[in-house]
């Protein structure tokens, strides 16, 4: 082992480019000369937009990242996915019910999984794709929103399924469903609300409005601080 | 296909042993007695009786994936628990779905089927019949 | 005694009733089911064809789970997997016989499951109509507190229960576990020759007409020979000869509409249970009529 590389290879549609080993896929394609008009946003992991597969030399396993995560590596023949082709059911939440058939009624593909755990494997926030897919099979709506709740709708599940299922919208049908059916409501959010509606801090407010600066500042300095 | 002449070639060899090789049945050993096809409970919906198909199968006749009757099989094994020579005939079905459905074939259109449908049916009868009629 | 549990994706959405009838029967009986902590849809039926790996996954998958139980210690030395559903009964069974005979096939699914935990081939898959003969149907008499008096049930069986031969819960050609069963009960047993026909499975997706006619042919034989009541073990063949009974209704006038219920169900009632542990009110066509007019509910 000599001393570490500041370059790495990297081949971008099937053409070598030497790029510095600390950028990510997203700036090293940036750095040779890439614009990105799609498949770019946040730049931060958070938006999804930047889906990416990479196989690296001497290893036959295809591998999925975000673009804007991933650090490159020596030998990385990447595809980005800028976007990914799935269909997505039309439907009003508020007609709805968050019933046991409810997800295979509208995407009634996921009856087609075949428990490979692929889209698992793909997943670059690391979720149990596979047990939320199977979780919405058998209609526990809950767990398919707790176990789907980092999901960035990036797509990579869903170019990696045997079965052609679009894991992430159907994910996201079940968020709905539990956020406005199941999820519980927080009593004292609705008691606030209530308390407010009915003018329980008019007159403190009124009375904060018609200070001066300097007054405020004083109240400020002086408040109660609760531990 | 009654009555017609079948030509036996290289090719229809060929159609015979990947039959063999998919289902894993001594196909040869049927001699048409015709039990499989009694024991069926599905023969009014199809345009072959099971014991045919398996003797064009025998005959390496491809012309027998045209049939509906590996589509109306319902994979009950009661010609299997008949056949006096051993041979599970279901399985010869599903060699015959799988080469078609393993060349771009679905049997089964997912759209086609109702959102009212899709509503009452439970995940075993969704689940089971995409496995079997679709690709 | 313990014993590691599978439902099923049908027995948590349509078929709760079979469920919480059989968990709670089963515990009448001194068995507790432990459903697996974490389980995927077996396939529903088993894949023939002598090359596929793909779809043993499935199956293999929730084994490996059965496995996993023991070696966290929730069950300790039993590696027997209790099933309700016929379907995942035989589609488990199959698939379990079938790598353990083929190493070759063991290989390439251990080769796809990368860096998750093999199967070591010790898990035994079990129907709870098995385990309530292996513990004899004298003991289920015992427990019986209101006997089923004067019903007549026609134990219904299917296909994947019995079939095929080597791989089902009785002999194909006479089976008896269901007729013992009811007879524990105190129900009166109606034997028929369709009780092991074809109630048209899967093809009520695409092809309610075939199942229809199943539906027609099974149930208006056992009403002809006196039954009054259908008891079955498996969710698929339960849709199949209760919900389509409307369209059976449709297309062959005269027939009259018979009720459908799982043997689960017959047992948390005998077993006196109560009636929301049965669960006959997400029974299609309702069975309380009937049970009424014999002062069983």
């Amino acid at each position: 082992m000599g001393e570490e590389r500041s370059t790495v290879t990297i081949y971008v549609m099937g053409k070598a480019y030497e790029v510095p080993a600390s950028l990510t896929i997203m700036k090293a394609m940036e750095y040779i000369g890439y614009r990105f008009v799609r498949g770019a946003g946040c730049r931060a992991g958070f938006c999804g937009a930047c889906a990416t597969l990479y196989r690296k030399k001497g290893s036959y396993k295809l591998e999925a990242a975000l673009a804007c995560q991933k650090v490159v590596e020596d030998g990385m023949y990447i595809a980005t996915i800028p976007f990914a082709p799935a269909e997505k059911r039309t439907y009003d939440i508020n007609k709805l019910r968050p019933t046991p058939n409810v997800l295979l009624e509208y995407y009634p593909e996921i009856a087609r999984c075949l428990s490979c755990n692929t889209c698992t494997k793909a997943c670059p926030q690391d979720l149990q794709v596979m047990d939320y897919v199977q979780a919405a099979i058998r209609g526990d709506i809950e767990e398919v929103a707790r176990l789907s709740f980092d999901c960035l709708s990036c797509g990579l599940c869903a170019m990696r399924c045997p079965a052609e299922i679009v894991p992430y919208n159907v994910a996201q049908l079940a968020r709905r469903l539990y956020a406005k059916y199941l999820a519980k409501t927080s009593e004292h959010l609705m008691r606030r609300l209530k308390e407010i509606e009915e003018g329980k801090f008019d007159e403190e407010l009124k009375r904060l409005k018609g200070l001066s600066r300097e007054e405020l500042k004083e109240l400020y300095d002086k408040r109660e601080i609760r531990v | 296909m009654a009555g017609r002449v079948i030509r036996i070639s290289e090719r229809n060899g060929r159609f015979s042993e990947r039959v063999k090789a998919l289902s894993g049945e001594e196909i040869d050993l049927c001699f048409q007695c015709g039990g499989c096809s009694s024991a069926c409970p599905m023969t009014s919906q199809m345009d072959l009786l099971p014991s045919k198909v398996m003797r064009l199968v025998q005959l390496g006749e491809e012309a027998v994936l045209k049939s509906r009757t590996p589509w109306i099989c319902s994979t009950c094994f009661n010609c299997a628990a008949r056949c006096p020579r051993g041979i599970d005939i279901a399985n010869v079905m599903e060699a015959l779905r799988q080469m078609l459905l393993r060349s771009k074939f679905d049997h089964l259109k997912l759209e086609t089927v109702g959102r009212e449908e899709l509503r009452e049916i439970p995940p075993i009868a969704l689940i089971s019949s995409l496995r079997k009629f679709t690709s | 005694m313990r014993f590691a549990y599978y439902p099923g994706c049908t027995l948590k959405t349509t078929a709760r009733n079979y469920e919480d009838s059989a968990l709670a029967s089963a515990r009448a009986l001194g068995m507790e089911l432990l459903e697996l902590p974490r389980w995927n849809c077996c396939g529903t039926v088993h894949a023939l064809a002598k090359d596929d790996v793909m779809h043993y996954l499935a199956p293999i998958r929730v084994l490996v789970r059965v496995e996993d139980m023991n070696r966290e210690g929730i069950l300790e030395g039993n590696y027997r997997l209790v099933t309700l559903c016929a379907m995942c009964y035989n589609t488990l069974k199959r698939a379990n016989g079938v790598v353990k005979e083929d190493p070759d096939r063991m290989r390439k699914l251990h080769d796809i499951m990368e860096r998750e935990q093999p199967y070591e081939g010790k898990v035994e898959v079990l129907h709870l109509l098995e385990l309530l003969r292996e513990m004899g149907f004298e003991k289920v008499a015992e427990r019986v507190e209101r006997p089923l008096r004067g019903l007549r049930v026609a134990p219904y069986y299917g296909c994947l229960l019995l079939r095929p031969r080597g791989f089902g819960i009785d002999n194909p050609d006479s089976p008896r576990v269901m007729e013992d069963l009811i007879r524990a009960l105190g129900g009166e047993v109606v034997e028929f020759p369709y009780r092991a026909r074809c109630c048209g499975s899967y093809h009520t997706v695409e092809r309610k007409d075939i199942v229809a006619e199943a539906a027609y042919k099974i149930l208006s034989q056992a009403r002809e020979m006196g039954a009054e009541i259908v008891a079955l073990a498996c969710p698929l063949c339960s849709f199949n000869l209760s919900e389509r009974q409307d369209e059976v209704e449709r297309e062959f006038p005269g027939f009259r509409k018979i009720p459908v219920v799982y043997f689960t169900q017959l047992m948390a009632l005998a077993f006196g249970l109560g009636e929301d542990v049965c669960g006959l009110d997400q029974n299609h066509v309702d069975p309380r009529p009937l049970l009424r007019s014999k002062s069983l509910i």
